[in-house]
């Protein structure tokens, strides 16, 4: 039944039914699902560097790697097996028991956020009714990390490094919880499946502000080109991970491309509508898609240079925060008022609020931080 | 309850993947600000004016070279001048126009370098970076047709040019020049207006126009604050009166202005390198000189537009077959004075643009 | 920082790099393929022709550091002979002004670049490594006889010629 319905969203065409809990015996489902997580995440983080590594080549008019296999597909391989064989170092005057866990604490949240991420109509871990709150409160306790890794390190510009991280990774969170509000509303609930299966077009038309801010924070969150200040090569020369060597450093670099599968992942299942699509198996669906916004991510780091610590967070407080609460506000009145809305009346009306939003946040926005009198 | 803070010193050191070379910066710094900055040099000090007073003028042309290694026919053709007032010695009509050629081709690719490296610092992770890589080598196809190297060439001498142009220099001349243009304008759709950049480097470090002056900058550096100075046009040498071209200058003096103003200068070069081609006379190329050539006793100044600045060698002779005295001014260690001046008040990361946007090379610096 | 063009530069920036997916990369796959240098290139090694040398120490008088060591006596029928020729390659240059002082033209600079040796001593040439010889190739750097002999180099402004290299010379 079409209309506003009090338990589900906008647009939820009445499935009512429970989705699928298949293969049925708890036991089984639990230990099926680990074992394909840990295979997916553990195989697309390799495909993923071979793909960031081919894909920015081909960007700068040069081949990527090409030497290890057939086209250079065995690379991660070798990359791998080179970081398993070296020495493991241990800055001498830092803090030990804190040197060896800060590789463990920044990458674990990482690989839990795919607990909830669905695959098919019903097929994940677990079908948590908080799903979009569980990813969110995960995804923070990766800062702790960070600032353990640079601590131990015993060096200024790692110093450095951590306390603009952990700025930036705390204050890019609140735009990147608006947004998914956003499309919670529209769907009606906060479980991941629930959110894919109410899309019939993808959320992407019907939030188009909320699509762009989620995917700016996200970038901001796993520390990539224009924000990877923390990394700055040519600046405080590779941040936090300097004094790491062997499989410590080997964990940071898959931590990062592991949120970076995630985001890729959550952005497919809120604003693409996940598995959904018409000829194809949906698993292979959830891939293409997950792909192309990695691609994405890759063009936007080959092309657009750093912004500095200062800039920085005033986009993140003046513009994107300002931007997510008013969309937010406009979806509210967008689901309150209209109960039986037509989708492309919805799509229109929000394509040109965002266009006028950002016209007239571009005109008057203006970043401080300027020259200090010393 | 205010909390005590004080500052602290980093190095950003000598081996750092954008001092340019080894550089160090004793940077003290509050929090992000810096507040004092102390440059040390001497890292790349190998003796190049103590070691050119034992070799004849001829043989001290490969050292010349190897001063400013990204722009190396700038500076054979300084000493070559230099020494030529020292003697006396006149350059046929050929090889002027080819010294011209030569050293604008220079200008561009030492350009490329600088502007390429520029924008890798800001953070574009290399992709401007090779795409003007791309053009520099096209430039350096063409001068290791001419002389046979694509670095350390040795290709202007006393009393001339080395060897002649061969017969396919000219048609590849002549299409370089026809795709430069487009490629410039690559370069400007990819970063010119780019939000980011703007915010970067728009307004940080500013020199102002009486400090460059009194600080003696020379080059883009001077011409980006604001002073129309440039020697192929208040003291031309070699044949440059005989082409029209403007010099680009900039109003503000910051990072941005120093940018934009390199790529103007390349397609100014563009311009210059059209017209000398098409004027270029027949005739020879090389006057001779002597092996061991014994100019007669004084001294002379010959200075010339570098890429990086004015690059002048002040020789003096005793009218032996070497020099009794061979001294480099460097442009870059000459606008480094105002380095200090320029980065006080900036963050950490508005350091390692400021000093970017300045196009040091470690060479010329510490000789 | 001001949007003042409401993030059209970065979307100019950006469309600029797609279209660069679909250019042909540039890169050589070195070694498999090699590029032909110039005519006049100078590459890494020093070519002497023993039957045309008078010994008149002119390229190592020449030299700027001083590599080339020549030891000359008088042989029989009073023609200079050549003792002993040396050249250490650690120090050398590379400049040809040793090339260009030869009155007899029998001292050419050779076109390879890939004389990586594994011993320091390695690098200090004697009178037999320097002889012309068939592995070697001399170029026409000063020397305008050999240069129109020599094939024409590949150049990136020439891209047709550019994909299509294999050199023959060196191997």
């Amino acid at each position: 039944m079409v209309g506003f319905n009090p338990d589900h969203g906008l647009f939820s065409y009445g499935l009512g039914a429970l989705p699928p809990d298949w293969p049925g015996n708890y036991w089984l489902h639990w230990g099926l699902f680990v074992i394909i997580i840990i295979v997916f995440v553990l195989a697309m983080v390799m495909a993923f560097i071979y793909f960031e590594r081919r894909g920015l080549g081909r960007l700068q008019v040069r081949l990527g790697p090409n030497r290890v296999g057939p086209f250079g597909i065995l690379q991660p391989v070798a990359d791998a097996i080179k970081i398993l064989l070296k020495e493991d170092i241990v800055p001498a005057k830092g803090d030990k028991l804190v040197h060896w866990w800060a590789p463990v604490v920044a990458f674990a949240p990482a690989l839990m956020i795919f607990a909830v991420i669905p695959f098919e109509n019903g097929a994940l871990l677990a079908d948590l009714n908080i799903g979009i709150l569980y990813i969110v409160a995960v995804s923070s306790v990766s800062v702790v990390g960070v600032f353990m890794a640079a601590w131990s390190c015993n060096n200024k510009f790692s110093l450095i490094g951590a306390m603009r991280t952990v700025a930036q990774i705390v204050s890019y969170e609140i735009p990147l919880g608006f947004s998914i509000i956003g499309v919670a509303l529209i769907a009606g609930s906060l479980s991941m499946n629930e959110i894919v299966t109410s899309q019939n077009i993808p959320f992407i038309l019907l939030q188009p502000l909320g699509f762009l801010i989620y995917f700016i924070s996200a970038c901001a969150e796993m520390n990539r080109t224009p924000f990877d200040l923390m990394e700055a090569e040519s600046e405080i020369v590779d941040g936090y991970h300097i004094e790491y060597s062997g499989m410590k450093f080997a964990m940071f670099y898959l931590a990062e491309y592991v949120e970076a599968l995630a985001i890729s992942a959550i952005i497919t299942t809120l604003f693409l509508s996940g598995w959904k699509g018409p000829l194809l198996p949906p698993f292979l669906w959830f891939l293409i898609k997950v792909v192309l916004i990695f691609f994405a991510i890759v063009w936007v780091r080959g092309t657009i240079p750093r912004i500095r610590v200062d800039q920085l967070m005033a986009f993140a407080w003046k513009c994107l925060l300002p931007l997510a609460l008013i969309n937010l506000f406009i979806t509210g009145i967008e689901v309150i008022v209209l109960p039986q809305p037509l989708p492309w009346l919805i799509v229109f009306l929000n394509l040109a609020i965002m266009a006028i939003l950002v016209l007239l946040w571009s005109k008057f926005f203006k970043l401080g931080g300027g020259r200090v009198e010393v | 309850m205010a909390i005590r803070t004080e500052p602290f010193v980093i190095n950003v050191g000598p081996q750092h993947p954008s001092t340019h070379g080894v550089f160090r910066m004793r940077v003290t710094l509050d929090g992000e600000v810096i507040v004092d900055m102390e440059p040390v040099l001497g890292y790349l000090h190998r003796g190049i004016e103590k070691l050119a007073e034992g070799r004849t003028y001829t043989q001290n042309i490969p050292f010349t070279d190897r001063l400013d290694y990204l722009a190396s026919m700038t500076n054979n053709l300084a000493y070559a001048m230099a020494v030529e007032k020292l003697a006396g010695i006149a350059v046929p009509e050929r090889a002027e126009y080819l010294r011209v050629i030569m050293s604008e081709l220079q200008r561009i690719a030492s350009h490329l370098v600088g502007v390429g490296s520029f924008l890798n610092d800001c953070g574009a992770f290399m992709t401007p970076f090779l795409y003007m890589f791309r053009e520099r080598e096209k430039i350096l196809d063409l001068f290791e047709m001419v002389c046979g190297q694509r670095l350390t060439y040795n290709y202007i001498r006393i009393g001339g040019v080395s060897y002649d142009i061969p017969e396919e220099f000219l048609p590849a001349l002549d299409k370089f020049v026809r795709e430069m243009p487009g490629f410039i304008d690559e370069y400007d759709q990819l970063l010119a207006e780019n939000e980011i950049l703007l915010a970067r480097a728009k307004g940080v470090g500013i020199l102002p126009k009486e400090l460059a002056i009194n600080t003696s900058a020379s080059g883009p550096v001077l011409r980006a604050s604001g002073v129309k100075w440039d020697i192929r046009k208040a003291d031309p040498y070699s044949v440059y009166d005989r082409f029209e071209f403007d010099i680009p200058t900039g109003s503000t003096g910051d990072c941005y202005d120093r940018y934009r103003l390199r790529i103007q200068e390349m397609r100014q070069s563009v311009r210059i390198i059209k017209q000398a081609a098409e004027q270029l006379p027949q005739g020879e190329v090389l006057t001779r000189v002597p092996l061991r050539l014994r100019p007669p006793a004084g001294e002379a100044y010959g200075h010339i537009e570098g890429p990086k600045g004015e690059l002048g060698f002040y020789l003096v002779s005793d009218n032996s077959v070497t020099p009794y005295r061979f001294h480099v001014r460097a442009p870059t260690l000459i606008n480094l004075t105002a380095l200090r001046d320029m980065m006080i008040g900036w963050k950490v990361a508005d350091a390692v643009i400021i000093f970017g946007s300045i196009d040091i090379c470690l060479g010329e610096v510490d000789r | 920082m001001r949007f003042e063009r409401y993030g059209i530069g970065i979307a100019k920036g950006m469309a600029l790099t797609f279209k660069h997916l679909f250019r042909k990369p540039i890169t050589t796959q070195y070694p498999e393929e090699r590029l032909t240098v110039s005519r006049r290139a100078r590459g890494n090694e020093l070519i002497w022709d023993k039957e045309l040398c008078v010994a008149c120490t002119a390229c190592a008088r020449a030299c700027p550091h001083g590599c080339i060591e020549m030891v000359t006596s008088k042989g029989a029928d009073d023609k200079r002979i050549v003792d002993k020729f040396q050249l250490d390659t650690g120090r050398c240059i590379f400049c040809g002004l040793c090339v260009e002082a030869c009155p007899k033209e029998c001292l050419f600079i050779g076109c390879g670049y890939e004389k990586a040796t594994y011993r320091r001593q390695e690098l200090v040439l004697g009178k037999e490594d320097l002889l012309l010889s068939d592995r070697k190739q001399p170029s026409g750097y000063a020397r305008p006889k050999v240069e129109a002999t020599l094939p024409e180099q590949t150049m990136l402004l020439n891209r047709k010629q550019y994909l299509d290299r294999v050199k023959k010379w060196l191997d």
